[in-house]
């Protein structure tokens, strides 16, 4: 899932410090399981704001709403009615629904209230680490279902590099060598003879480097 | 043996001499003095000198036109390229520039992390990583063309080299890496530098054991201790490396002024014993900042004169 | 035990401090409290396992999200004892009480009354 992390709230007060009529929209799916942008922590940070407000001597309206997805065009259409009666969408969204939210209200300012990290997964409460860096061309069948790309702090194709110590990265000992990773799990598998096949040059053109990028699918349109 | 480039460096070793190179770290500015001044030093001592790529993620002159400013003073420079800081199309538009001042040594390697250096904050590239820029040059080289499949007009000739750290882990696949940095297409290695002499043995026995040390020539790297404290803090405070203890104790058991002298006499044992190791083809004597030194240790470890090769050498 | 603490606390009991959750805390600052304090079992006697440290990492979220929109983090606390020490919850009120009568009113509060004047 997307994982983000909460701005620092004095982030935010800089941000909406000049609004008077602000809708804080969180979202139910990926940043309520991370914990940063959902019903939660849209009630949370609303009355974090009123209090704000209330103490520059201020007077503000703040309400809140959380919206099933904010990168689908019918559950942002839910606020269409009372969109008016706001000068400020502080939306809890990952990028993607701030922006489609930009999009889709066009004359309203929105501010993000989160900082969108990676894709990733929950190894506990609260631990959350990456594992995907969408480069469109999946190659996990080869490299016994670790990503490179994603784990290796240099995207080696062909690692490890002569940094690896005891499993751990070179960068940071709390971080796991991916290829340490691999060749555990090769080894495991009985593949380990697999590592001397030299994994050609990756086709990064799928990738963020061949521009921003889109998934058209004509056998479900309509 | 027979040589497919006009490297010095490939010559000598193709004639069955023990190959002596070092390297010389760029000035974090742009004074060429600064280069040329540290090779003088060495010159004599010395087949090849390697120039790093902005080692550690430190910015620095680039390795490119240091290696031209050696060519313009006669020597014979080993181009070290890593895959952190360019894209393959810079990679190979360096290459070329290399290959335009006729430099005919290139290592190929990753490149320390940007986290290291000066510039923590800044993008990496790694579009290729070390085994694909080995492969990109040999077929640069070999089959005259671009990644892209056009034809390169003067392709480059150089002789490929690679690094090999028979000290990183894990240890098992270590031998395996050395065999795939072959089948990419690496032409010689210089290894990271060697104090733990046992577990560079048992690496080279499993690489005799696999015929390896015949397909490339293996240059054993080498690094004087300065003293006690650079001993202890490359043994805590650098990924990769591995000194053993009773080094450390060897090093601390002599008074300070005497470390030094110390670090350099390691060195030269280390010679002494893995010139006698079969497979070792050679040395790679990495003393950062110290190269005054090297002539010392060369001649000490029995490696001077160096060969003298004759302007129409067979091969 | 019929013994004495200060009459401008307002008890609000809960089977378990973990049930005490970050807004509640905020919500009572936001109705006008002058200040909050969490009193839980120690640390390690929690009936419930670890209710009681999720209590403590609540409040100090609290502190935070205060001391950043200019209440003050220390308007609200954590206390921990046992159940059998009521002594003890007295000394706790009485401190708190003191401590927030020296903080002052809730700054909110002084804004609203000076625009009602």
């Amino acid at each position: 899932m997307i994982v983000a992390e909460k701005k620092p709230i004095e982030e935010i007060i800089e941000l909406v410090k000049d609004s008077e009529k602000i809708l804080i929209v969180g979202c139910n799916e990926c940043v309520t399981v991370c914990e940063a942008g959902g019903k939660k922590e849209v009630g949370i940070l609303a009355s974090a704001l009123r209090m704000y407000f209330m103490n520059q001597d201020k007077d503000a309206k703040i309400d809140e709403v959380t919206l099933e997805r904010q990168c689908d065009h019918e559950y942002l259409e839910e606020i269409r009615g009372r969109i008016d009666q706001y000068d400020t969408i502080l939306s809890l969204a990952c990028g993607v629904g701030v922006q489609f939210m930009a999009e889709k209200y066009f004359s309203t300012p929105v501010f993000p209230g989160v900082n969108t990290c990676f894709l990733g997964a929950a190894e506990e409460r609260g631990v959350w680490s990456e594992r995907c860096q969408a480069c469109g061309q999946c190659i996990l069948g080869i490299t016994a279902g670790i990503c490179p790309i994603s784990r290796c702090a240099k995207r080696l194709m062909n690692g490890p590099c002569g940094g690896s110590t005891q499993g751990k990265c070179e960068i940071n000992k709390e971080l796991d060598c991916a290829w340490q990773i691999i060749i555990d799990r090769l080894k495991e598998l009985g593949r380990l003879d697999d590592y001397e096949k030299i994994m050609p040059i990756k086709d990064w053109s799928t990738d963020r480097a061949g521009g921003p990028r889109k998934v058209v699918r004509e056998d479900v349109m309509i | 043996m027979k040589t497919k480039t006009p490297s010095k460096l490939e010559k000598i070793l193709a004639a069955g001499h023990l190959a002596v190179t070092s390297e010389c770290g760029p000035p974090r500015g742009s004074d060429p003095k600064a280069i040329t001044d540290k090779a003088e030093m060495i010159k004599d001592h010395v087949d090849a000198i390697n120039i790093t790529d902005n080692q550690t993620s430190v910015t620095r002159l680039c390795s490119l036109a240091a290696c031209i400013r050696l060519k313009t003073i006669g020597l014979e420079p080993v181009l070290q390229m890593v895959t952190r800081d360019r894209n393959r199309i810079a990679l190979q538009s360096d290459i070329l520039g290399a290959a335009s001042f006729d430099i005919n040594n290139i290592l190929c390697l990753s490149g320390d992390h940007q986290q290291f250096g000066d510039s923590a904050k800044g993008q990496n590239v790694f579009d290729l990583d070390s085994m694909q820029l080995i492969q990109t040059i040999r077929y640069m080289r070999d089959e005259g063309k671009f990644l892209g499949g056009d034809e390169i007009k003067r392709p480059p000739r150089m002789f490929v080299g690679a690094a090999a750290n028979p000290f990183a882990d894990p240890f098992e696949i270590r031998v395996p890496r050395l065999a795939k940095k072959i089948a990419a297409g690496a032409e010689f290695i210089q290894t990271q530098c060697i104090y733990n002499l046992d577990k560079f043995e048992l690496w080279m026995k499993q690489a005799r054991d696999r015929g390896l040390h015949e397909k490339v020539y293996i240059l054993a790297g080498l690094t004087p201790f300065k003293s006690a404290g650079m001993a202890k803090y490359m043994k805590n405070r650098v990924p990769g490396m591995d000194v053993p203890d009773d080094v450390v104790k060897r090093m601390s058991g002599v008074a300070k002024e005497k470390q030094a002298e110390e670090g350099i006499k390691i060195c030269v044992e280390s010679i002494h014993r893995l010139k006698e190791l079969e497979g070792v083809k050679g040395f790679h004597i990495m003393a950062i900042e110290w190269e005054e030194k090297v002539p010392e240790i060369v001649e000490e470890g029995g490696l001077y004169p160096r060969p003298k090769l004759e302007s129409h050498s067979r091969g | 035990m019929r013994l004495n603490y200060p009459s401008n606390i307002r008890i609000i009991r809960v089977p378990c401090t973990g049930k005490v959750d970050l807004i509640h805390i905020l919500r009572a600052f936001e109705k006008g409290a002058d200040g909050v304090y969490v009193v839980g079992c120690l640390e390690g006697d929690c009936r419930f396992s670890n209710g009681n440290l999720r209590a403590r990492k609540r409040v100090e979220q609290a502190q935070q999200i205060l001391n950043a929109i200019g209440i003050g983090g220390e308007r609200v606390q954590m206390y921990n004892l046992s159940s059998g020490e009521g002594p003890r919850f007295a000394e706790f009120a009485l401190e708190m009480t003191e401590k927030i009568k020296a903080l002052g009113i809730n700054p909110m509060k002084l804004a609203k009354m000076k625009k009602v004047a």
